[in-house]
């Protein structure tokens, strides 16, 4: 890591207030300040790579408000990611994590096959049965609590479905390449075919090749770097061979890994793919107008929740509000914090289920007291998220991805 | 107990506190709140005072203000020093403490205790944060001025004991303007109650002026009772852009002879105008010597009155473009330039060095050019921005820690330059406090005399020494 990104903080400490962790704790190293601090020592040879230091570090969510916080332009969420990336380079893989970043990830066939025993657990009435009975708590917790965020599976992945070359309809827009993220497509599959539909009712021709992989966010969360790099020529060969205008996904997660790949890989495709590379809702704010004409009223009170990975890896957060604002009828109320993490962050939930519960708690009561029905997101690991917690705590208030809602609008 | 080692590397790897004393301090917190692993002391050497490092032998986490009494009283027997810390953000090593002492970190004791509408006052606890009590007695209607740069995370504890100020200082003073009650710990655990809501109160010394701007060396506060006015009902923001730095200068003095005292009346020189266009792009003309950012409050007939007068008066001073804001959104957008005037400097360079000269508003002008002249003499980068209206400066040294022929240059400039604030009849530390960082400047400014008596005063509450030792003087 280069020295320097860490010499940049100036601790003023004005990421404390802002950072998840920080919040419930008060700690100094539970704060990215700290965590800034903690590497820097280990290169200046004052700390070595301790247990107790790992943990430390390993309790950060990589939401990245921090980053948003800082006057100087340290992401210490970044920073952490890149030093774990740094400190696993040349270690062999887990099994567990061969598994998955390397045998199944990489192969959305394969990964599609794992989900069906899952899906069978489910249309079996295995999982009612496992739940009632409490049979989880034999198990490891991470699996109990894998087990309790999975909601219920769609029939077919969709990009097992999905007609790859969807024509637009209307006025002719361009071409968009649609990069369908793995949860979308396997457990989403509604809110993804919803960002197809508004995108070919705006106009655009939707192309999702079969052929692309993972984003390898998930790579770069366990360190995997060269997994990541991997992934990412793979889906810069196949984008790059197409004519496209954008590259869109409806995952924050994939958007903002997709968005740096020409970071990562260094070449003129790599970088050219990522600049193609939009959120969905950056695409569709381009045509409010048009869309406010396609969309009837749904009588709602909707709150948004701000993904780290849009708001804070990629600065989107006037898009989504201006986009549900459209829908007539609807009232959008704004919740404190809204750019808060939720406590998913990629698999933290399960690693870290008692920070994550905390984390959770303080944005479900943020919601509670915005007496919203609905809360609006824009990626799958904070749905996951806020549909378990809102089903444990506040069953009254539904979930749903952006375009969900806006095609529901559209629909009405 | 002398000073202690504070700079980087003094002191050794491991805590080298008696095990058994961290184990009675344990007893009073409780274990998940007391730190003595050397990665936790390691991140509480520093606070956000550049160059200043040093490690404590323990860090505390108290719930109540019990366990402070009972932390003091156990600290003061075993002759234990004791350093108070908020959330770690203070501009002058106040919050760092030597290995052989303890920091007790206030955050923890974070309850609003009372909003008294009649009274017009709040009592607080230490840990409570500067921007959650402006944000719930703006919900009443109510307001607490106030509002140094750290406002979102820094504690009410750490404002009173450094006697914070702020953007809004000019028009309504500073933390020391709003503190009338105080409960506070002494050094050997005995409770000192100062003050209470009562707006006239002649019983002995007024001791609440002393205990603000302590600096963590004479007691730890426990309550906190400030002021309240009534919230201004509304304001107006605007942005005058001067090729001269002197006509700025003298328009903020005429402004003020024309008795309009603006909310904020802030400006940025030809560095920070640079530095900020490149980062924001905001559009500020780059042939300008300063910008100023002005704001009216109060009723809507005077705040009108004012922008007016203000308008009038940038204008006869050779302003060569002025705005007034519209609405709320365009009051932000006009602010920009200066809310990012730190951001804009603190990128450029790895080490950021922000100091605090002050200067009486008249002396603005000189006070620029003096920095100007130092930063040329020494060859180094010095951005100023700041509080015209209340001669609070911001010289932003940018430099790199590494380079230590830069670093020692750097601090030769603001010898010159806080020599020049005291000739000028201005102080060394407007708002950050002396700490560690200013230590050897305080001697200039107050003299032996002044030394004297604030030893004397330091001796009768703390005759052993122990709070937050080595700061000040």
């Amino acid at each position: 890591m280069d020295y320097v990104k860490l010499i940049n903080c100036m601790r003023c400490g004005m990421c404390l207030p802002t950072c998840p962790t920080y919040r419930e704790t008060f700690l100094e190293t539970a704060s990215p300040r700290g965590r800034v601090a903690l590497m820097r020592k280990i290169q200046e040879g004052e700390l070595d790579q301790s247990e107790q230091l790992l943990e430390y570090l390993s309790l950060c969510l990589d939401c990245q408000a921090c980053a948003t916080a800082c006057p100087c332009g340290v992401n210490a969420g970044e920073l952490v990611a890149e030093f774990t990336c740094e400190r696993k380079a040349g270690n062999r893989l887990g099994m567990m994590e061969d598994l998955v970043l390397r045998k199944l990830l990489p192969h959305p066939d394969r990964l599609e096959t794992a989900m069906v025993p899952m899906r069978l657990y489910q249309r079996l009435g295995l999982q009612k049965l496992v739940r009632t009975l409490g049979v989880l708590k034999m198990f490891p917790k991470p699996l109990g609590r894998m087990e309790g965020l999975l909601p219920d599976l769609p029939d077919q992945p969709l990009r097992r479905v999905i007609q790859e070359d969807m024509p637009g309809r209307g006025e002719a827009r361009g071409t968009i390449g649609f990069f369908l993220g793995c949860v979308m497509s396997l457990i989403f599959s509604e809110a993804s075919r919803a960002s197809m539909d508004l995108l070919t009712a705006l106009g655009y021709r939707v192309v999702t090749p079969k052929n692309q992989v993972c984003c390898g966010a998930p790579h770069m969360l366990s360190g995997d770097k060269a997994g990541l790099k991997e992934a990412a020529r793979k889906n810069v060969d196949i984008f790059g061979g197409l004519d496209l205008d954008f590259i869109v996904t409806d995952c924050g997660g994939c958007g903002a890994e997709l968005k740096k790949y020409g970071l990562h890989l260094g070449d003129d495709s790599s970088i050219a793919f990522s600049s193609k590379v939009r959120d969905i809702s950056q695409v569709l704010a381009l045509h409010k107008d048009e869309l406010k004409a396609l969309l009837k009223p749904v009588s709602l009170k909707a709150t948004f929740h701000d993904s780290c990975h849009i708001a804070h890896s990629q600065g989107i957060r006037r898009e989504p509000r201006d986009l549900v604002r459209l829908i007539p009828g609807l009232e959008f109320v704004e919740m404190e914090n809204a750019d808060a993490c939720c406590g998913s962050a990629g698999t933290y939930n399960i690693g870290k289920p008692e920070m994550a519960d905390l984390i959770l708690n303080r944005k479900l009561e943020a919601i509670r007291a915005t007496g919203a029905d609905v809360v609006v997101t824009g990626n799958p690991g904070c749905l996951l998220q806020l549909k378990k917690g809102l089903a444990d705590h506040l069953p009254r208030v539904k979930t749903l991805h952006l375009t969900e809602l806006l095609a529901r609008s559209m629909d009405a | 107990m002398g000073a202690p080692g504070l700079f980087r590397g003094i002191g050794g790897i491991r805590g080298t506190m008696n095990p058994l004393f961290i184990k009675e301090l344990e007893a009073i917190v409780g274990r998940p709140h007391t730190l003595s692993d050397r990665e936790s002391l390691a991140v509480y050497g520093y606070d956000a005072t550049p160059e200043l490092e040093s490690r404590p032998g323990a860090v505390l986490l108290p719930g109540t203000a019990g366990e402070i009494i009972r932390i003091m009283e156990l600290c003061h027997g075993a002759g234990v020093s004791v350093t108070p810390r908020g959330s770690g953000t203070n501009l002058s090593g106040g919050a760092i403490s030597g290995s052989e002492g303890v920091v007790v970190q206030t955050s923890r004791l974070n309850r609003i205790i009372e909003i008294d509408e009649e009274n017009l006052t709040a009592t607080v606890e230490p840990g409570v944060i500067t921007s959650t009590l402006h944000t719930a007695v703006e919900e009443r209607g109510l307001f607490y001025p106030p509002d140094p740069g750290s406002m979102n995370i820094s504690t009410m504890g750490g404002n009173v004991a450094e006697n914070s100020g702020g953007l809004r200082g000019l028009k309504y003073g500073v933390t020391a303007d709003y503190v009338m009650g105080l409960d506070t710990v002494l050094a050997d655990g005995s409770l000192l109650h100062t003050g209470g809501k009562v707006v006239k109160d002649v019983a002995g010394y007024c001791l609440n002026p002393l205990l603000v701007s302590s600096e963590g060396t004479l007691g730890f506060f426990t309550a906190i009772t400030v002021k309240l006015i009534p919230k201004p009902q509304t304001k107006t923001t605007m942005l005058a852009h001067f090729p001269k730095m002197r006509q700025a200068a003298l328009a903020v003095s005429a402004v003020i002879a024309a008795k309009i005292i603006p909310a904020t009346l802030e400006f940025l020189d030809k560095v920070t105008i640079k530095c900020v266009e490149d980062y924001a792009h905001v559009g500020l003309p780059l042939d300008v010597e300063a910008v100023l950012l002005i704001e009216v409050d109060g009723h809507p007939v005077v705040v009108e009155e004012e922008a007016a007068g203000v308008e009038i008066i940038c204008k006869q001073h050779g302003c060569s473009f002025f705005q007034t804001a519209r609405d709320a959104g365009e009051s932000l957008r006009l602010a920009t330039a200066r809310r990012t005037a730190l951001s804009a400097l603190a990128r450029l360079r790895p080490t950021t060095i922000l100091e605090d000269a002050t200067v009486p508003r008249s002396r603005l002008a000189d006070m620029l050019k003096v920095i100007q002249d130092a930063a040329q003499k020494y060859r180094v980068t010095i951005g100023t921005f700041g509080h015209a209206g209340d001669g609070n400066l911001h010289p932003t040294c940018l430099t790199d820690e590494r380079d230590k022929d830069e670093i020692a240059r750097a601090h030769m400039a603001f010898d010159e330059i806080f020599d020049a604030a005291i000739a000028m009849g201005g102080t060394i530390t407007g708002e950050h406090g002396v700490g560690l960082a200013k230590k050897k400047y305080l001697p200039r400014l107050v003299g032996e005399s002044g030394i004297r008596v604030m030893r004397g005063i330091k001796q009768a509450f703390d005759p052993k020494g122990i709070l937050n030792p080595g700061k000040i003087f």
